[in-house]
C-alpha cells in the first residue's frame, strides 16, 4: 500500500521547514521516515549523504502528546536521553539543569509531569529534545494539544531560542496543520497533498522575524496556502502515471473526506448568509476552526457539487443553495441524489444491494472492494464515512452489531 | 481479593484477551491451540515420567501440632512459602510476558499456552512437581518444601504474566517512539518504560495471586500421593489436620490466625504498595483527591530508607543503566546484525526441533497412558465433568444473583459504600477454604450436605470477583444518565432494564469470567475433602482429580486434567470471549 508517493525533499542547515497538509495525508509518516523510526518501503532517506539507520542520526522529536514518562520527574525525564548515551550522572545532571533553565522551567525540576500545565509539559518535551544537542529538531504538531494562548507563547519562545542561537540545533522540521503557525515560524513551507502523499507546493518565506499577522504580506501568504490546499488535486493522476511509466490508467477511487453531512449543511447555511461567497481564510477565522477541521467539510461540499472553489474563495452552487434552504427531509433527498451522482462508492453500494434478492450485504464485502486502494486503517475509515453518508441519504440501513447493510425500500 | 478497584483491567485470562492488540483474527488460531495442548500434555507426561524415574526414599511426614502456641511459627512458615512462591512467580511472569510481547514467534505459542495453563487446577501439577522435587533432595525436607512452593507458584504465576504481557502490548505509541528516538537501551527501556507502565496491573494481579495462594494453601501443604503422606508445618496443614480430626476449636484458632495474617499483610504491605503505585498511573492530569498512607509516608521519611535509596539503590540503578548502555553499544559493534541473526536462527531451529521431538515422544507415551483407560472410564469422566459444570455455573448464577443488587446498592450510594466497602473487603480477604471445615461441620449432617457445601465453597471463593466488579461498574454509571432516569420517572424495572444492567454489563462479564475460571479450579477442593478422619466427596471432575492425585492414578489424573482444561478453554473461547466482545462494543459507555 502506497502512502507516500515518490517525494524529493531536502532539509538544509539554518532553516525551519514546516510541513503542512490535511489530516491523514502522511505528514507524520514522513516525519517518522526522516527520523528513521519507520523504514521507507522504497527510496531512501539520506543523512549527510549516507542512508539513514535508526541509530545513526542525531535527531530529536517533540511529540504532539508530549510523550513524557509520567513516573519520572522533570529532571529525570530530561536526563533520560543522556543516560541512554552513557553519560556520567554528575555531567548529565549539569546539562539537564542548564537546558531546563533555558526553557524556563527552573524550579520545576523535581515536579512530576502530571503536576504541570500543558504548556509546561511541552517545555519539558522541548528540553528533553534539546538536551542531546540534536542536529535536526523534529516537531510533530507540537502545539496542537495546547490552548491558543499557550501555543502562541511557546512558538515565540521557540523562535527566540532559535534566532538567538541559544540552541545547537542546525535545522528544525515541524509538522503542523495550522497554516498561520507555519507562516509565523518557517523559512520554508512544504504543502503535502494526500493519497498518496506528495509535495503539492514548496514555498519559501522571506518575511523578517518577528512576523506580524496583520501585514498584507502575511495575509497574502496565508491566502496563497489556502488556495494551494483547496486546489483540485490534479497531481494525483499525474503522479500515478509517472510512477507506472505512463502506461497505466488510474483506477484509484475518489477518496471521501471524513465528515458528517450535518457539518456540511452548517457550512452551506453560513455561506448563504454571507451572500454565497466567502474567503476560506476568513471563514476559518470566523468559525474559529483550524484548517484541517474546515477543509474536509469543504471537500465534501465540493465533491457533492454544492460548492465551488475559486481563487481561495468558497462559492456556493445553485444545488448548494437549494440544499441549505431546504428542510431536513428535502435535504436528505438532495443529498441522496448528489451522493449517487458524484460518489462512485455510494452508487456501487446501492447497485450491489439492489442486485441481491434479500437486499442485504455484509460490510466486509464492501471493505474488500476498497481495501486494495487504501491502507487498512484508511479503508476502514472510508467505509465508515460511506456508511455514514448512505444512512443519512437513506440509501441503506446499517446494523453495527451484525455489520449488515440493508437497502432502504422507497 | 482485597481490592475495591475494578479488577477489570488486568485479571483473569479472558478479560485481557479482547483488549489484546492483535491484528485481524487468525483463522488458523485453533491449530495453535491444539498444538499447544499437545505440547502441554507432553510436558505434563514428561514431568511425571522424570519424577517417577527419580523416585527415591522420602522422609516420613512431620507431626502437625494442634496447639495454638504453634500458630505463630506455622504462620511464618506459610508466609515464607507464599512469599517465595510469589517472588518466583513475579520473576517468571516478567520474563514470560517480556518474551511473549517482544517476540512475535514466541507470542504465537506463549499466549494460548498461558490460557491453558491458567485453566489447569493446581493439584494436577502435584504429582510431577512433588515427585521431581523429592527425587532431587531425597533425604531432606527441602525437597518437599520446594515442591510445596512450586505448587503455590503454579497457582499464582499465570495472571501476573498475562498482566505484564498486555501492559507491554498497550504501551502508548509515542512513549515507545520517544524511547527509540532517544536510544534507550534494553535495560533503560525496561526500567523507565516497560516496568513502570505495567506496575499498576502487576500490583493488582499480585494481590489476586497471593489471595489465590492462601486459598490453595491447605492443598499445597498437606497431601497424599499414592502411598506417601506429605505434610509440612504451616497454617494450611494446621487447618486441614484440625478439620480431619473434627477439632472445631483448633479450626477456629487456625482460622483466626490466618485472617489475622491476611489483614496484617493487607495493611502493612498491600495498602502502601497500592498508594505508591499511584505514581505510575498513566494520566496527564492529577486526581483531585490524592490517597495517602501514613505508613508509606513514615517509611519514605525514615532516614535509613532515604539513605539506603540514595547510596545503594540509586547508584546501583545508575551503574546498571550505564553498563547496559555501554555493553549494548559494544555488543552491537562487535556482532554484526547479520551474523547474530543467523546464529539466532540456528539456535532457535535446533531448539524447536528438540522440543518437537521430545513432545512427540511424550505425547506418544501419554497416549499409551491414556489408552489404559476404557471407554466406560471416559464416560464416567464426562459424567463427572457435567456434574462439575452444573455446579460451577450454579455457583456463578447464585453469585451474580446476590452480588448484582448488593454491588449496585453499594456502588451507587457513596454513604452506604463508606460503611460497606471495608466490611466487604474484610469478608473477601478470608480464604474460603479456611472457612470450609466450619461450614462442613454444619452441613455434613444434612442430606446432600456436601453438594451444598461444594457449591458454597465455589461461591465463597469466587463471588468477590463479581461483587467488586459490579461495585466498580455501578460507580461508573454517568450521573447524567441517572438524572435522565429520574426526570422521566422510570419505574424500578425500567431503570434496571435500560440503565443499570446495560451499564454494569461489561463489569459483570469481567467479574464472571474470572469467577468462572476460579470456580473450576476450586472444584478440586470443593468436591473432595479430608474431614473427621474420612474422605467426603461429591461426584465431579474436581473430586476425580483430587482422588486420582491422592491414589497416584496418573492415567485418570491426566485424562481428567485434559478434560477440565478443554472445557475451561472452550468456555472462554465460545462463551465468555463473545460476551466480552459484545460488552466492549455495544455496552461500552463512551463519552
Amino acid at each position: 500500500m502506497q502512502v507516500i508517493a515518490p517525494t524529493d525533499l531536502a532539509v538544509y542547515p539554518g532553516q525551519i521547514v514546516a510541513v503542512l497538509g490535511p489530516s491523514g495525508c502522511g505528514k507524520s509518516t514522513l516525519l517518522r521516515m526522516l527520523t528513521g523510526l519507520s523504514p521507507a518501503s522504497a527510496g531512501g532517506v539520506l543523512w549527510h549523504g549516507q542512508p539513514v539507520r535508526e541509530e545513526s542520526p542525531n535527531v530529536s522529536i517533540v511529540f504532539q502528546s508530549f510523550a513524557l514518562f509520567p513516573w519520572l520527574t522533570v529532571l529525570e525525564n530530561v536526563e533520560a536521553p543522556l543516560e541512554a548515551r552513557g553519560m556520567r550522572p554528575i555531567e548529565r545532571h549539569k546539562r539537564a539543569l542548564r537546558i531546563i533553565d533555558a526553557v524556563g522551567l527552573d524550579g520545576f525540576q523535581n515536579a512530576y509531569p502530571k503536576e504541570l500545565s500543558g504548556g509546561m509539559k511541552q517545555r519539558v518535551g522541548v528540553a528533553r529534545a534539546l538536551v542531546v544537542e540534536p542536529e535536526v529538531l523534529f516537531m510533530d504538531e507540537p502545539f496542537s494539544a495546547l490552548d491558543v494562548l499557550t501555543a502562541e507563547t511557546l512558538r515565540g519562545e521557540l523562535l527566540e531560542l532559535w534566532l538567538e542561537n541559544k540552541i545547537p540545533t542546525r535545522a528544525i522540521f515541524i509538522v503542523t496543520h495550522n497554516i498561520e503557525e507555519a507562516v509565523v515560524l518557517a523559512d520554508r513551507i512544504i504543502v503535502l497533498g494526500r493519497n498518496p502523499a506528495h509535495i503539492h507546493a514548496d514555498l519559501a518565506v522571506n518575511l523578517s522575524y518577528p512576523r506580524d499577522r496583520k501585514t498584507p504580506q502575511f495575509v497574502e501568504l496565508v491566502d496563497t496556502i489556502y488556495r494551494v490546499l483547496t486546489r483540485p488535486d490534479d497531481k494525483q493522476d499525474h503522479v500515478h502515471t509517472a510512477a507506472n511509466g505512463g502506461t497505466a490508467v488510474s483506477h484509484r477511487p475518489i477518496m471521501l473526506p471524513h465528515t458528517r453531512p450535518g457539518g456540511m449543511a452548517g457550512l452551506l447555511e453560513i455561506l448563504v448568509d454571507q451572500g454565497g461567497r466567502a474567503d476560506l481564510h476568513r471563514l476559518a477565522y470566523d468559525l474559529s476552526l483550524e484548517v484541517d477541521a474546515l477543509l474536509p467539510t469543504v471537500d465534501t461540499a465540493v465533491l457533492l457539487g454544492f460548492l465551488r472553489i475559486e481563487e481561495g474563495d468558497a462559492v456556493i452552487t445553485s444545488e448548494g443553495e437549494e440544499f441549505a434552504k431546504a428542510d431536513i427531509q428535502t435535504r436528505k433527498k438532495l443529498f441522496r441524489a448528489a451522493g449517487l451522482a458524484h460518489v462512485p462508492l455510494l452508487r456501487q453500494m446501492e447497485q450491489a444491494l439492489k442486485a441481491k434478492t434479500d437486499r442485504t450485504l455484509q460490510d466486509e464485502f464492501f471493505h474488500d472492494l476498497i481495501d486494495e486502494h487504501f491502507s487498512e486503517a484508511e479503508s476502514r475509515r472510508q467505509l465508515e464515512t460511506a456508511i455514514q453518508w448512505g444512512r443519512y441519504a437513506e440509501i441503506f440501513d446499517y446494523d453495527a452489531a451484525t455489520g449488515k447493510l440493508t437497502l432502504t425500500e422507497v | 481479593m482485597t481490592s475495591t478497584t475494578p479488577v477489570s483491567q488486568h485479571s483473569g485470562s479472558l478479560l485481557l484477551a479482547p483488549a489484546r492488540p492483535i491484528g485481524p483474527r487468525r483463522r488458523w488460531a485453533f491449530l495453535i491451540d491444539i498444538a499447544v495442548m499437545l505440547f502441554l500434555f507432553a510436558a505434563v507426561v514428561g514431568i511425571y515420567a522424570i519424577g517417577r524415574s527419580w523416585l527415591g526414599p522420602v522422609a516420613p511426614g512431620a507431626h502437625i501440632s494442634q496447639s495454638p502456641s504453634a500458630l505463630p511459627l506455622y504462620a511464618l512458615y506459610s508466609l515464607v512459602r507464599i512469599g517465595v512462591a510469589y517472588g518466583l512467580s513475579l520473576i517468571f511472569a516478567l520474563g514470560y510476558g517480556y518474551l511473549a510481547a517482544n517476540s512475535r514467534r514466541a507470542e504465537i505459542i506463549l499466549i494460548p499456552l498461558l490460557d491453558i495453563l491458567q485453566s489447569i487446577p493446581v493439584l494436577s501439577f502435584l504429582p510431577g512437581v512433588m515427585l521431581a522435587m523429592v527425587a532431587l533432595f531425597p533425604h531432606r525436607q527441602i525437597g518437599v518444601e520446594l515442591g510445596s512452593v512450586l505448587l503455590i507458584f503454579t497457582g499464582q504465576v499465570w495472571n501476573i504474566a498475562f498482566s505484564f504481557y498486555s501492559s507491554l502490548k498497550t504501551e502508548p505509541r509515542e512513549l515507545k517512539e520517544a524511547a527509540r528516538i532517544y536510544r534507550f537501551g534494553n535495560w533503560q527501556r525496561f526500567a523507565q518504560l516497560d516496568l513502570p507502565f505495567a506496575t499498576i496491573g502487576l500490583v493488582w494481579n499480585s494481590m489476586m495471586s497471593v489471595a489465590g495462594g492462601w486459598f490453595f494453601l491447605m492443598a499445597c501443604e498437606m497431601f497424599v500421593l499414592g502411598d506417601r503422606d506429605f505434610r509440612l508445618p504451616g497454617l494450611g496443614s494446621f487447618l486441614q489436620t484440625a478439620a480431619g480430626n473434627g477439632d472445631t476449636r483448633a479450626v477456629l484458632y487456625g482460622l483466626a490466625a490466618m485472617v489475622g495474617v491476611i489483614v496484617l499483610l493487607d495493611q502493612l504491605i498491600w495498602r502502601p504498595i497500592i498508594i505508591w503505585a499511584d505514581k505510575f498511573k498513566f494520566e496527564q492530569v492529577q486526581d483531585a483527591k490524592t490517597k495517602t498512607s501514613t505508613l508509606l509516608q513514615l517509611v519514605g521519611r525514615a532516614a535509613f530508607v532515604i539513605r539506603a535509596y540514595r547510596f545503594l539503590v540509586r547508584p546501583l540503578i545508575n551503574w546498571l543503566t550505564l553498563s547496559f548502555a555501554g555493553g549494548a553499544r559494544k555488543a552491537s559493534a562487535i556482532i554484526s546484525e547479520h551474523r547474530r541473526g543467523r546464529w539466532g536462527q540456528w539456535l532457535l531451529g535446533i531448539l524447536g526441533v528438540a522440543v518437537i521431538l521430545v513432545s512427540a515422544f511424550a505425547v506418544f507415551r501419554g497416549i499409551g497412558e491414556l489408552s489404559s483407560l476404557h471407554r466406560q472410564d471416559y464416560f464416567a469422566l464426562l459424567r463427572s465433568a457435567s456434574f462439575t459444570f452444573l455446579r460451577v455455573n450454579a455457583a456463578l448464577f447464585l453469585g451474580a444473583l446476590w452480588t448484582v443488587p448488593v454491588g449496585v446498592a453499594i456502588g451507587s450510594s457513596p454513604r452506604f459504600s463508606k460503611i460497606a466497602q471495608p466490611m466487604v473487603q474484610l469478608a473477601a480477604s478470608i480464604p474460603a477454604t479456611a472457612l470450609f471445615p466450619v461450614l462442613l461441620l454444619f452441613l455434613i449432617r444434612l442430606r446432600g450436605g456436601l453438594e451444598i457445601a461444594a457449591m458454597l465453597l465455589m461461591l465463597l471463593g469466587t463471588q468477590w470477583y463479581i461483587l467488586f466488579n459490579v461495585i466498580a461498574g455501578a460507580m461508573a454509571v454517568p450521573t447524567d444518565l441517572k438524572e435522565v432516569a429520574r426526570i422521566f420517572c422510570f419505574t424500578t424495572w425500567d431503570r434496571w432494564r435500560y440503565l443499570t444492567l446495560p451499564a454494569i454489563f461489561p463489569y459483570l462479564i469481567t467479574g464472571m469470567v474470572t469467577a468462572s475460571g476460579g470456580a473450576w479450579n476450586a472444584s478440586i477442593i470443593a468436591e473432595y475433602f479430608h474431614f473427621q478422619g474420612r474422605i467426603v466427596s461429591a461426584p465431579g471432575l474436581g473430586s476425580t482429580i483430587s482422588g486420582a492425585s491422592d491414589s497416584g492414578r496418573f492415567d485418570v489424573l491426566l485424562a481428567s486434567t485434559l478434560i477440565m482444561a478443554t472445557i475451561v478453554v472452550l468456555m472462554n473461547r465460545l462463551v465468555w470471549r463473545r460476551l466480552y466482545r459484545l460488552a466492549s462494543t455495544r455496552f461500552k459507555l463512551e463519552t
